[in-house]
């Protein structure tokens, strides 16, 4: 062996080297990464849903399959509204405080876009079960203060008719208000926020 | 107290390292033919990383199975690039085996002490081939499964058990649904493990009496007072930096294929794969991929069924009994005698020529053709003892040579 | 650069192209130019396909959104221009009859199209949109000389007219067509170009990455190269 070895040029490719190959090993992990994200089938499948509410009476709800959940809507009548109103001091989050559980358009007292049509994520937030709808006002099973709202069967989790969380129950939170608006009067698509360019 | 001593205290680490990279001594004098093996262990670990990510989209059903392909290539993100690795990989492969076993040959690196070596390669080969036979099978295109139907029905030509057995693999009277999901177990976990294990095997044999090389001299034979063979260079940082640049070219010519031309012109890529499979009607040519075409086309060369697949089998077979059948004491090409010279060469024309002939239609000529090439591959391995025993070697040197 | 992976994918194409397919084609096929970077030929072609093909024909692989984006499309001019059966732009291109039916009227089940141009080619493809003459031998009244007997009557008659077969096998024209000679081979063209398409989409990301994977190794090669060999100045000097 010599001793006329050139260290720092050594040193020098060693690191190009070492850096260039990373940088290859760490761009080879992306595609395989990403692989596992929903495919376009998936994604075709959670597209947006639009659901027909011109028949939809007050009082009735549809369960609509969003993304594989079930999404309530249903029509408020204007007793059960005032009825919201009145409610406050018995509510976990009467003011729709905790922002994750609805979009902005929906951060209000009766949290929809539209007074009377509720949409709601029909999974408790206690631990996804589907709470029952109990739009009847003081039912015997219920209780004489029941005002119409859900029930949870699973642990008796119970919310109002806008989804809000009752006090002193096992769910923590409001239930969800997914992404949606009204195409018309009529329709409603539930998923996306904004009405696209036509 | 550093950390890898603890782990030395506790497990062969920093031990491991040194016997196998640091302080394994190979030769100085590998030559082009060296990169294959290390280009093959990568290409097992792209292929392994690969099948593992479309397993996890593909579905073993005859009804789905044509249709997940197709949505990996079109719906998963990313799913068209693995899918291709991995067909380009299958290919690349065989491709970097077929050079690597030639280097054997030419080098006579199955000779001994390597014998073993020579066996546990030949036994990856072996569940290679049947690992890439029943990966086809997957896709569940037209070639698929007339390709296994064919390959299958060769079983059928053994005496009184041939149809059962036949039978028993498939698992149905055609290649069905039940055939799929049991080429799926053995594809992406039986035969695996048993790459794995072969491959470990085949390493672990080699590092014992370590490599030949291309003169065929026995490096450990001259050593210094330290006991290093005055021959051999540690693998690292020696080799690892030279095979570094070597996997760097072959990743140039297999992307240049993945990304420009990825049926490759129909060798990679069949066309009539991309029909479904149908029982009801069989395409006009069916060729087995082009890695199984030399035996395919020993296996047509003989008129009659039962001796046609164990011609097959023998073709394989002889490989195996290589590191006995080569009389000479010396292992290099560089120093053997004429006879074997021309055996190699007629060997590898008649190898290449059978792989030609199995991609053409068995008729007149080219039937004529693959029945003199067989005799002529089976002719070197046969008049092996007696050319190697007569043949003028020359003097084998001390040292490895400068080239 | 598109130009050097053309001339590449020719000269490697011309010397790899697997014998068995090239020993069955003794039909002389009309050579075809597919350039997926023709977006106008490409919305042509998907235009005539949603037209004319997709009544008998499905490309179940194929989703309407992943198309009009790969051909500059927004899913409302998909929707509106391209999209006659589906409801969601998200969705394969299915059709509505049923195998049982179609097996009834043609006599065979009508191919999915999805990945046609790879198994057929696309010069097959393109032959056989200019090669079905007039024959009354046939139920559907046509027959076509690169695909014998096929089931499929010449769904395109009314841009081409009709073609009638001589004695030595010529085709030549007995009507005309709504378009000229030119035009109807654009049309064609088109339409071959956009089967090409759905074939592989992801063709068109395949080409965008392969000159950036071969760039970097390139590049990679330029500092292993060097530090193998002062590494190996040990060893030599």
């Amino acid at each position: 062996m010599t001793n006329t070895v050139d260290t720092d040029k050594r040193r020098f490719l060693t690191n190009a080297t070492t850096v260039v190959g990373s940088i290859g090993a760490i761009a080879v992990t992306i595609p395989f990464i990403s692989s596992l994200s929903p495919s376009a089938k998936a994604r075709a499948a959670g597209a947006p849903v639009e659901v027909d509410i011109s028949k939809l009476e007050v009082g009735q709800l549809l369960t609509i399959e969003w993304r594989g959940k079930p999404v309530f809507v249903f029509r408020r009548s204007e007793e059960s509204l005032s009825a919201l109103a009145n409610l406050k001091t018995e509510l976990r989050d009467p003011h729709s405080e905790e922002l994750s559980q609805q979009p902005s358009y929906c951060k209000n007292d009766l949290r929809s876009i539209r007074q009377d049509l509720m949409v709601l994520v029909g999974i408790c937030t206690h631990l996804g079960c589907a709470p029952t709808y109990r739009p009847e006002l003081a039912p015997e099973d219920l209780g004489p203060d029941w005002q119409g709202g859900f029930f949870c069967p699973c642990h008796g989790s119970t919310f109002d008719l806008a989804g809000r969380v009752y006090q002193s129950v096992p769910a923590p939170t409001n239930l969800v208000v997914p992404p949606h608006y009204f195409i018309n009067d009529n329709k409603l698509l539930i998923g996306t926020e904004k009405m696209e360019a036509a | 107290m550093r950390l890898i001593d603890w782990i030395d205290a506790r497990f062969p680490a920093t031990k491991f390292v040194k016997a196998h990279l640091s302080e394994y001594y190979a030769p100085r004098n590998f030559n082009f033919w060296y990169y294959f093996g290390f280009l093959a262990l990568i290409i097992l670990i792209l292929q392994i990383v690969t099948g593992i990510f479309l397993t996890m989209h593909y579905k073993p059903d005859t009804a789905l199975a044509f249709a997940s392909v197709e949505y990996i290539m079109r719906d998963v993100p990313w799913g068209w690039l693995i899918r291709y690795l991995h067909s380009t990989g299958a290919s690349a492969f065989f491709v970097v085996i077929y050079l690597h076993m030639f280097r054997g040959l030419l080098y006579g690196s199955y000779k001994e002490p390597r014998e073993l070596v020579w066996i546990f390669g030949m036994l990856i080969y072996l569940t290679l081939m049947a690992e890439a036979f029943m990966g086809y099978l997957l896709p569940w295109g037209q070639m698929s499964f007339w390709g296994a139907q064919v390959i299958i029905s060769l079983f059928g030509a053994i005496p009184y058990i041939g149809e059962g057995l036949a039978l028993w693999i498939r698992g149905d009277f055609v290649v069905a649904d039940a055939t799929l999901n049991r080429f799926f177990a053995f594809h992406v976990i039986a035969l695996p493990l048993v790459l794995l294990g072969l491959v470990v095997a085949h390493i672990t044999a080699l590092h014992e009496v370590g490599s030949n090389n291309p003169d065929g001299v026995d490096i450990k034979k001259t050593k210094d007072e330290q006991g290093i063979p005055l021959d051999g260079i540690a693998f690292h940082p020696y080799y690892s930096s030279k095979d570094l640049v070597g996997l760097i070219v072959f990743l140039f010519i297999f992307s240049l294929i993945l990304f420009y031309m990825p049926e490759f012109g129909g060798w990679f890529l069949e066309k009539d794969n991309f029909i479904p499979a149908n029982p009801l009607q069989t395409p006009e040519h069916i060729v087995p991929l082009w890695y199984f075409t030399p035996f395919y086309a020993i296996l047509r060369a003989v008129p009659d069924k039962l001796f046609g697949v164990m011609a097959m089998g023998g073709a394989i077979v002889v490989l195996f009994l290589i590191p006995w059948l080569d009389r000479s004491p010396v292992r290099s090409i560089r120093y053997r005698g004429p006879l074997f010279r021309i055996a190699l060469s007629i060997f590898t024309i008649s190898f290449l020529a059978l792989g030609y002939l199995g991609t053409q239609p068995a008729t007149g000529l080219y039937t004529s053709l693959a029945q003199v090439f067989s005799v002529l591959y089976f002719s070197f391995f046969i008049l092996m003892p007696i050319y190697t025993s007569l043949d003028k070697d020359q003097p084998v040197p001390q040292r490895v040579t400068e080239k | 650069m598109t130009k050097v992976t053309t001339v590449l994918t020719f000269l490697l194409t011309f010397f790899t192209t697997n014998p068995a397919y090239t020993a069955s084609a003794q039909l002389q096929l009309k050579p075809v130019d597919i350039d997926l970077s023709d977006k106008a030929s490409l919305q042509r072609g998907a235009r005539t396909f949603m037209n004319y093909c997709l009544t008998c024909h499905s490309a179940s692989y194929m989703r309407y959104n992943r198309m009009g984006k790969d051909l500059g499309l927004t899913d409302e001019q998909v929707k509106a221009s391209l999209m006659f059966a589906s409801e969601k732009v998200g969705e394969t291109m299915t059709i509505a009859m049923r195998p049982d039916d179609a097996k009834k009227w043609f006599g065979s089940i009508p191919p999915d199209l999805s990945v046609i141009s790879r198994a057929r080619g696309a010069d097959w493809l393109y032959s056989y949109f200019q090669t079905f003459y007039l024959d009354n031998k046939k139920v559907m009244g046509t027959n076509n000389s690169t695909f014998k007997n096929v089931g499929m009557p010449h769904v395109l008659w009314q841009d081409q007219g009709y073609l009638q077969k001589g004695t030595n096998g010529d085709l030549t024209r007995l009507s005309e067509g709504d378009l000229s000679k030119d035009e109807y081979d654009e049309m064609a063209r088109d339409l071959v170009n956009f089967l090409a398409y759905i074939g592989e989409p992801s063709k068109i990301q395949r080409l965008a990455l392969g000159k950036w994977v071969l760039i970097y190794l390139a590049l990679f090669f330029f500092v292993a190269y060097p530090l193998k060999k002062v590494i190996w100045e040990d060893i030599t000097k």
